[in-house]
């Protein structure tokens, strides 16, 4: 069964419609990329099915259900911008995330910030912005979850602590969860990846695997986005 | 020995072309144990499934087996993985001629560069 599940969903925010009639499922096991330009409704897609928002009409089903509580046991989400307490340290998030969710794995985190020498007793407020970026996301990818929501992961990191994230992105594969990823960084996801989803003004143009795109353009997954998106 | 990706080709099938080199070249040697699928993946930062997808290409080839339960293996048929090598050397060298012709270059000429670039090296 799909992991998640999305049915003819819509979002309008007042007159403006941010998403319109987008339906697609990801099963289980799957690495998927959310790519569309700035104002696409990447962030809103990721919104609904985390329950963030709700929908004007369709559906979400994460696991066969409606966001809800269930849900977010399952969905380790990491929204696009830092929402953690500012006064906490590292280590005290450790045991916020520990207390908060039963499949938080507390030694895959300390392993993955002393790889990225995070101090541990430093607080937030006290690390630089993409240091603070890299707390949140290792504290999501420490969960065992069934479905990853990650809205710009590597937006505001460098490129060595890109590759680090997307290898701790491989190296966390399990064939039962997947990962749904937003991002314009392509060419540096494309390779993660085994599906895309091209979105546009709040319309899936494009669902597709990054290896049936090379096969059929005989271009990357980058090149195609630049080439459809051309402003 | 790095992996490197180029835009034009899927991934998978530079996967495949970058193993058989590894076959080749002995990196993984005939008749040894692969490292794991997650292993791999990580070391060509590469999406698993993709990964595992062109193992089973190789597979399907001959040129891998998977034991039940301990993993999986390069080939022993070292005939197999000579024929390979040679296929590998005539595309590179096909590609190479094309280069060279478009320089200029006659057979007698190109062997007799050939022969002075091999002995600079030695």
């Amino acid at each position: 069964m799909a992991i998640l599940e999305c049915k003819d969903l819509s979002k309008r925010f007042g007159s403006v419609d941010a998403l319109t009639d987008v339906s697609f499922a990801v099963e289980p096991g799957r690495i998927v990329g959310l790519l569309g330009p700035n104002g696409s409704g990447k962030t809103t897609l990721i919104k609904l099915v985390n329950g963030l928002l709700t929908p004007t009409s369709g559906q979400v089903l994460i696991d066969g259900e409606a966001p809800g509580k269930r849900s977010h046991s399952l969905v380790s989400y990491l929204p696009d911008r830092n929402c953690l307490p500012q006064w906490m340290t590292a280590g005290q998030l450790l045991d916020f995330y520990r207390d908060f969710y039963p499949d938080f794995r507390e030694d895959a985190a300390r392993e993955m910030l002393s790889r990225l020498e995070i101090p541990e007793k430093r607080r937030m407020k006290q690390l630089s912005k993409g240091t603070r970026e890299k707390v949140q996301l290792i504290l999501v990818m420490s969960r065992a979850a069934r479905l990853y929501l990650l809205d710009e992961p590597i937006g505001g990191v460098d490129p060595a602590t890109r590759d680090y994230i997307l290898q701790t992105i491989i190296g966390n594969y399990n064939p039962e969860a997947s990962v749904i990823l937003s991002t314009h960084l392509i060419a540096d996801v494309e390779k993660v990846l085994d599906d895309v989803l091209f979105i546009h003004q709040g319309h899936i143009m494009l669902r597709t695997s990054v290896d049936q795109i090379r096969e059929e353009k005989g271009m990357s997954v980058d090149q195609l986005f630049r080439e459809v998106f051309k402003c | 020995m790095q992996w490197q990706f180029s835009n034009d080709a899927p991934i998978y099938a530079q996967l495949i072309r970058g193993i058989q080199i590894r076959i080749v070249a002995g990196i993984f040697p005939t008749g040894e144990r692969l490292p794991s699928v997650r292993d791999l993946a990580a070391e060509a930062g590469v999406n698993p499934n993709t990964m595992q997808r062109a193992l089973s290409e190789l597979e399907r080839e001959g040129l891998l087996y998977s034991a039940r339960t301990t993993g999986r293996y390069v080939t022993d048929d070292v005939k197999l993985v000579n024929s390979l090598k040679r296929r590998l050397a005539e595309g590179r060298i096909g590609a190479f001629l094309q280069d060279m012709r478009e320089l200029g270059f006659e057979s007698e000429e190109l062997l007799d560069i050939l022969r002075q670039e091999l002995e600079k090296e030695e």
